[in-house]
């Protein structure tokens, strides 16, 4: 089989996975002639394609063949799918002259299951073993690792990426006995405690490194600076609450980076178990909404997600659901309110936020500076006192409130019983549920 | 009276003569900033036509230095003279805490101006694509050349970046206002160039093509979402650029097709000992 077609078969048994971050690296370049490459800082997306997907790295797997029947998964035993394998020293030559060529920031190398874990990891660690010390590559490696590796391999792995990252999958044991019947939610968590520790351990080795006053400095071994995973939506019933407890969980007990969340779309070769759907691209996009609330503006899943409203509204940000909820809190004076309590009003992000907490100390805001800083004012107008500005009370305690903010009517996600829509437009919006 | 202030459409002529007119206490009002490369003009200055008497110098934070950079680089014909108005009222007018006042009448171009060239100087660090034109005899290092097209007059901005990543091979990268060219020791700038003097392919943009086409996931047709990342007008530079269109068309029958596939029934597990004792752990 030709390189052109193993990359065909490999790079579309890859791309389920939604993550191609290149971001959040230590920092390191090629300047001393040795070798190519630079990260740290922002990550660039080299390219889009037509999904609006990023595209960062050189994301293959080194084989799609694989022992495991995953069923949301186009690569699983069951599958029908041409296989094909890489060696390891075409990912790397692949690799290297993509990054001269600036097409990438680097490889995610992922890979089926093939004999047992251990082989599989082995196989994926030479790959960016040869990168690294035959090649002095110094741009972004991103490895998938299998929890049932032994910690030795992990361990290897985390000294040549920068990422590293384990998918869970999906957020409950039960629904993976359904439908991953291989993976196991106590073997996945425990493998990412393993993982944090090293991180952990890497940090303290880095800030001892720096405190040693006698030269020559001892520089800390490298390691892996963040880890990440992936689960699955709408493959399985579990609710939105289960979904970002377990994410939430997830980021506090693993420190994980991230958590993406890629909604199951058509595969070719589907399950039995698993017929397809439409992909939930707005359940997805408010999973990500919810998901940035609970990481950078203090929420809590229970605020945002209460018992008796176990998914998030697909109709409204999950911001502004929580202010329809919660309307006592309201209005929030932008002049005066704690940056807690601001970050809490739909509309306002926190970059917005820290430009209101700078300028208002040296005068008192209106809404024609809060337009200068490009806030959507009909959103945020219900919610805030401003220096010109008192919200109409009537309208924040109507009832119409949530009607004030719903978008127009529109076809949200594909119907496949219903006929074909008309424009490609249209036939485009249909598919995707963009809106 | 009136100054006129000529210089060459650069921050480093910027700042020398804002500092220079800073120095006689220039108000900004007296000021008209011209851009000695877009007028035939060739008004003398007159050095000695400053009334007052030079001020010490006077310092300004970096980060308006910072700022100042990237508005010079914009295209905008005002910038030279709001920055300097900005300048002004930040050492002279005592208004100290304006860089930190977004919605101020002058912060808010050069904010806005500055984030358009930052931006424009990540997509160049993003869709710059290097063709391999050779060998050097000498030393063995490959050589690239790119071409590019940015929207502002960012070359100096967006050069360290290419040096760091890919300081072990030469490479060019030709705009039409600025060249940049790395060696291995040194960066050296040149004026622009045309499309015709650097290569229109190279032997690897099939490959990336399939990487491209193969990576695309047709069943999440999001077209809009691409496009306000990587707007059509970088298309024309970029090799997978050519397959969009065909992409676009024929993602409709592609999940159509995947709809209409019969489902697969489950295999038996094989017969594989990893398995039996990944089956024993969980039983366990």
């Amino acid at each position: 089989m030709g390189l052109t077609r193993k990359l065909e078969i490999l790079a579309d048994a890859a791309k389920y996975d939604a993550s191609c971050a290149s971001s959040g690296a230590a920092r390191k370049d090629s300047r001393d002639g040795k070798g190519i490459g630079s990260t740290g800082g922002m990550g660039i997306c080299h390219s889009y394609t037509p999904d609006g997907r990023c595209v960062s790295l050189l994301k293959v797997l080194l084989t799609n063949a694989c022992l495991y029947d995953c069923h949301y998964c186009i690569n699983r035993r069951s599958s029908n799918v041409q296989r094909a394998r890489f060696t390891p020293e075409e990912v790397v030559q692949l690799t290297l002259d993509f990054y001269k060529r600036n097409y990438i920031e680097g490889l995610f190398l992922s890979s089926g299951i093939v004999r047992s874990a251990d082989h599989t990891m082995e196989q994926v660690i030479e790959v960016a073993r040869q990168l690294r010390e035959v090649h002095h590559f110094r741009g972004y490696i991103h490895l998938k690792t299998i929890p049932e590796a032994s910690q030795a391999l992990i361990d290897k792995a985390g000294r040549y990426a920068d990422r590293i990252s384990i998918n869970i999958e999906l957020p409950s044991q039960q629904s993976l006995d359904r439908l991953a019947p291989e993976k196991n939610l106590t073997n996945t968590k425990q493998a990412m405690h393993g993982i944090r520790q090293r991180i952990d351990e890497s940090v303290e080795a880095k800030k001892a490194a720096r405190q040693i006053v006698n030269r020559p400095r001892v520089k800390a071994p490298p390691f892996a600076t963040g880890q990440s995973t992936q689960m699955i939506v709408g493959a399985d019933d579990s609710s939105d609450a289960l979904v970002l407890h377990r994410a939430d969980e997830l980021y506090r007990d693993v420190r994980l980076r991230r958590v993406y969340y890629s909604g199951f779309s058509p595969i070719p070769e589907p399950s039995v178990l698993l017929p397809i759907k439409p992909p939930p691209l707005v359940r997805e996009h408010r999973l990500y909404q919810a998901d940035w609330l609970l990481r950078f503006y203090g929420f809590d899943v229970g605020e945002l997600l209460p018992k008796e409203e176990p998914n998030l509204d697909l109709d409204l940000d999950p911001k502004l659901a929580w202010a329809l909820r919660n309307r006592a809190v309201f209005p929030v004076d932008i002049n005066r309110a704690p940056q807690e309590l601001l970050w809490r009003i739909p509309g306002l992000g926190t970059v917005n936020v820290a430009r209101i907490l700078a300028a208002r100390r040296w005068s008192r805001l209106t809404l024609a500076d809060l337009q200068r800083m490009r806030v959507n004012l009909k959103k945020v107008m219900p919610f805030i006192l401003a220096a010109d500005h008192r919200p109409r009370i009537a309208l924040l305690e109507s009832t119409n409130l949530r009607q004030h903010f719903l978008p127009g009517p529109r076809q949200l996600e594909l119907n496949f019983n219903a006929p074909p829509p008309t424009t490609p437009a249209d036939a485009a919006m249909a598919l995707s549920g963009q809106i | 009276m009136t100054h006129t202030a000529q210089i060459h459409p650069t921050f480093e002529a910027w700042r020398s003569k804002a500092r220079e007119l800073l120095r006689h206490g220039v108000a900004p009002e007296n000021v008209d900033w011209v851009d000695a490369s877009q007028t035939a003009s060739l008004l003398a200055e007159e050095p000695s036509a400053y009334q007052t008497a030079p001020n010490s110098a006077v310092k300004v934070p970096a980060d308006f230095l910072r700022l100042a950079a990237n508005v010079c680089a914009h295209t905008d014909e005002r910038r030279f003279a709001i920055l300097y108005r900005l300048l002004h009222r930040l050492t002279l007018g005592g208004e100290k805490h304006l860089l930190g006042m977004p919605s101020d009448r002058d912060m808010h171009p050069c904010n806005a101006w500055a984030k358009a060239v930052s931006r424009d100087i990540h997509k160049m660090h993003a869709f710059v694509r290097f063709r391999l034109v050779g060998v050097n005899e000498q030393n063995g290092r490959e050589q690239f050349v790119a071409w590019f097209e940015p929207e502002y007059r960012i070359t100096r901005l967006a050069a360290p970046f290419f040096e760091k990543r890919f300081a072990s091979m030469d490479w060019s990268i030709l705009t039409p206002d600025e060249c940049v060219s790395w060696d291995g020791e040194k960066l050296t700038f040149i004026p622009g160039m045309s499309r015709h003097d650097a290569p229109a392919a190279d032997a690897h943009d099939d490959l990336w093509r399939t990487y491209y086409r193969s990576i695309f996931n047709p069943a999440r047709l999001k077209v809009q979402a691409m496009q306000s990342e990587m707007p059509m007008k970088y298309w024309k530079n970029l090799p997978e650029a050519e397959i969009i269109h065909d992409l676009i068309a024929s993602s409709e029958t592609r999940v159509r097709t995947m709809i209409a596939t019969p489902e697969r029934p489950v295999k038996p597990v094989p017969n594989n000992a990893y398995l039996r004792t990944l089956r024993q752990r969980q039983e366990s």
